[in-house]
């Protein structure tokens, strides 16, 4: 008997008891859906924080300072250790602040030839932007200087960047992210609007192209003005720096500039004790390749809890095939009496099982895959392909391995019992 | 003298239940040529269902030997049994044992699917057996959907669709009323004029009337061994 009876007799079997069989199935499409979504979820995840990395930009370095008392990422430890003195914190109750001098002596080729470009940044938090009756709060508001665009990989869609000789003249001037143009002027054009941010005049020249979000936040909800207007207005004359941004030559430059950065700092803090340093150095790149790192735990841990419940809707396919060659018992009997040879009743069984699974494996997919276009606990599921393959090729298999005992035991029987049985 | 189809020599069946063994068949010789119509008769109790088992090939003797169509049964192995089951013995059971929702020319169908004939040629010879039994227009009927008598002439129908050496019928009227019973009994006397060979196994000595030949059984032994001239039917025969 080839395959095509044996599936011909078993999907009549099936379709004797259809409520049981549609239940049994969806034990094993639960099981493959979940695999499929839960993998997507961990593999999104993975995925946001590398599009985290590159929205960084490349090669970029991030100076904070250490609030007194505060542990900072722990010792340095906290972001892949190697590269002593890379990055260096301490705990310090003095506060001392990041200013613009250490931004000019950063500047200094001559003290840090591993730099490409220096910026200095002051976020300011809760400022609201006003135009004409439209009223909304960016989540970042960055006063910096023209270089901050380079480092952080923003590029201008339309109008201009501004320059450091608007810097220098404390031009009121404003780069606007796409989210913000949406929400302030609609369908309008921004060009050479005045907006008022907190009631201070600020004069659009460009807007940024978008970013998209880099999974934590949108990146396009940013507006990008020189610092030196941000402290004429709204942070003060004498505001102390958010952070610095430090762009290195290269990916490979990286522990030199940050040893460089480690040096001046110390130097124009008047620090000669490392480990006293008011300041810390992040390789945020790095910081989040171990954040990605614990994500893929984190994706196969997801994985494991989903084969679980495949496993699960595996042995409810035993258990219903059990019920099914006990409750057909008779029918075997006649069966091997007209003829069927032992492999032609364990091919049918086997048959049935596999084609449960089977379709539970494809519905299972299919679910999977639309369940994986929603949006889980804030994070944009990825489908990772092999996790389709995988969980449906072990669905199969699993109905190969719980559909062999009983079928076996429906194989075994003898037919005089077979046909005696009520 | 005609061939001998099959052939019980000495054969001895015994069941064993924990400490007792049962002897349901001793010493049992009895010979069946071709074309024969031979009834087995005897009380319940009286080991015609074990003999019927062994005959049928379900079963295997404990002791002797059993030699149907020049093949002795008791060297072939499971795979064999059925393959001998499927091509020269026919089943007629008391329960008409056909496979539940499913259509009769499926059922009909169903040991040329296990012998590995092509669809096509499978329905032919399907349709063919149910227009022997007068129900070639009942085939796409689930036996649910048809009558006690309509079942049974179904069960004939597979049982002679593969051609086989014996017709195996066992108690084939017990569940039938009197006039599916006469019918039934037409049908086998109408293969049986064929050249059919046919083992008819009854407590009924008017359903035993109809075979040229009667072997009687009791405490598993053979007790008589008869031919006779079969009676006609009970009632008129109209049929056919």
């Amino acid at each position: 008997m080839n395959l095509r009876e044996s599936t011909h007799i078993a999907l009549q079997g099936l379709s004797a008891n259809v409520l049981r069989s549609a239940l049994t199935m969806l034990g094993i499409l639960i099981g493959v859906g979940s695999v499929i979504v839960l993998v997507a979820v961990g593999n999104g995840s993975s995925v946001a924080v590398q599009k985290r990395i590159e929205g960084l930009g490349t090669n970029t370095l991030v100076v904070m300072r250490t609030r007194g008392g505060f542990g900072g990422f722990g010792g340095g430890g906290g972001f892949g250790g190697g590269g002593g003195g890379r990055a260096t914190n301490g705990t310090q109750s003095s506060v001392s602040q990041l200013t613009t001098k250490d931004v000019t002596a950063l500047g200094d080729k001559s003290q840090a030839p591993d730099l490409k470009a220096v910026a200095p940044v002051i976020n300011e938090a809760s400022v609201t932007a006003t135009y004409s009756g439209a009223t909304y709060a960016p989540s970042q508001f960055v006063g910096t200087n023209a270089d901050y665009l380079s480092i952080r990989d923003y590029t201008i869609a339309d109008g201009a960047a501004f320059t450091n000789q608007d810097v220098t003249d404390r031009n009121r001037v404003a780069l606007l992210g796409q989210t913000v143009v949406t929400n302030l002027f609609g369908t309008q054009n921004p060009l050479g609007a005045t907006v008022q941010f907190n009631g201070i005049d600020y004069h659009v020249m460009g807007v940024l192209t978008p970013k998209g979000s880099n999974g934590a936040q949108d990146q396009d909800d940013i507006v990008i003005t020189p610092i030196t207007a941000v402290q004429d207005t709204l942070a003060g004359a004498n505001a102390p720096l958010s952070q610095i941004t430090v762009e290195a030559r290269s990916r490979g430059a990286m522990t030199a500039a940050a040893d460089e950065v480690t040096t001046v700092l110390l130097g124009t803090h008047h620090i000669t004790d490392p480990t006293q340093a008011d300041f810390q150095v992040l390789n945020q790149a790095t910081l989040l390749s171990t954040a990605s790192s614990t994500n893929s735990v984190f994706t196969v841990l997801l994985g494991a809890v989903a084969a679980i419940s495949l496993l699960v809707g595996g042995i409810g396919v035993m258990n219903i095939m059990l019920v099914t060659v006990t409750e057909r018992t008779r029918e075997i009997g006649i069966r091997k009496a007209i003829g069927a040879r032992r492999s032609d009743i364990l091919g049918q069984f086997l048959v049935e099982a596999v084609l449960l699974s089977l379709m539970g494996g494809v519905l299972g997919v299919g679910l999977g895959l639309i369940g994986s276009k929603f949006k889980i606990v804030g994070v944009t599921p990825v489908v990772a392909w092999y996790s389709v393959g995988l969980a449906f090729g072990v669905a199969v298999g699993v109905g190969l391995f719980f559909g062999l005992y009983p079928a076996n035991r429906a194989a075994s029987l003898r037919p005089i019992e077979a046909l005696r049985h009520e | 003298m005609r061939p001998v189809l099959l052939a019980l020599q000495h054969v001895e069946k015994r069941y064993d239940a924990g400490e007792i063994s049962v002897i349901a068949l001793r010493e049992i010789n009895l010979a069946v040529t071709r074309g024969e119509f031979v009834a087995i008769m005897g009380a319940s109790g009286s080991g015609k269902s074990t003999l019927m088992n062994i005959l049928g090939c379900l079963d295997l003797p404990t002791r002797g030997k059993y030699t149907l169509a020049g093949t002795d049964v008791r060297l072939l192995d499971d795979t064999d049994l059925a393959a001998v089951r499927n091509r020269l013995i026919g089943f007629v059971f008391q329960s008409f044992n056909l496979i539940p929702r499913t259509s009769a020319l499926r059922n009909v169908e169903l040991p040329l699917v296990y012998a590995g004939v092509k669809p096509r040629e499978r329905a032919e010879r399907a349709r063919a057996a149910l227009q022997m039994v007068g129900l070639e227009n009942r085939s796409g009927h689930k036996p649910s959907e048809l009558s006690g008598g309509q079942q049974q002439r179904v069960a004939v129908a597979r049982a002679i669709v593969t051609d086989p050496a014996i017709i195996l019928a066992d108690e084939p009227t017990g569940n039938l009323d009197t006039t599916a019973t006469a019918e039934m009994l037409d049908l086998l006397d109408h293969l049986h004029g064929l050249g059919r060979t046919i083992i008819l196994i009854t407590h009924e000595p008017d359903v035993a009337m109809r075979a040229s030949r009667v072997v009687r059984l009791s405490d598993g032994r053979i007790v008589s061994d008869e031919y006779q001239t079969p009676s006609a039917a009970m009632h008129p025969s109209s049929h056919r």
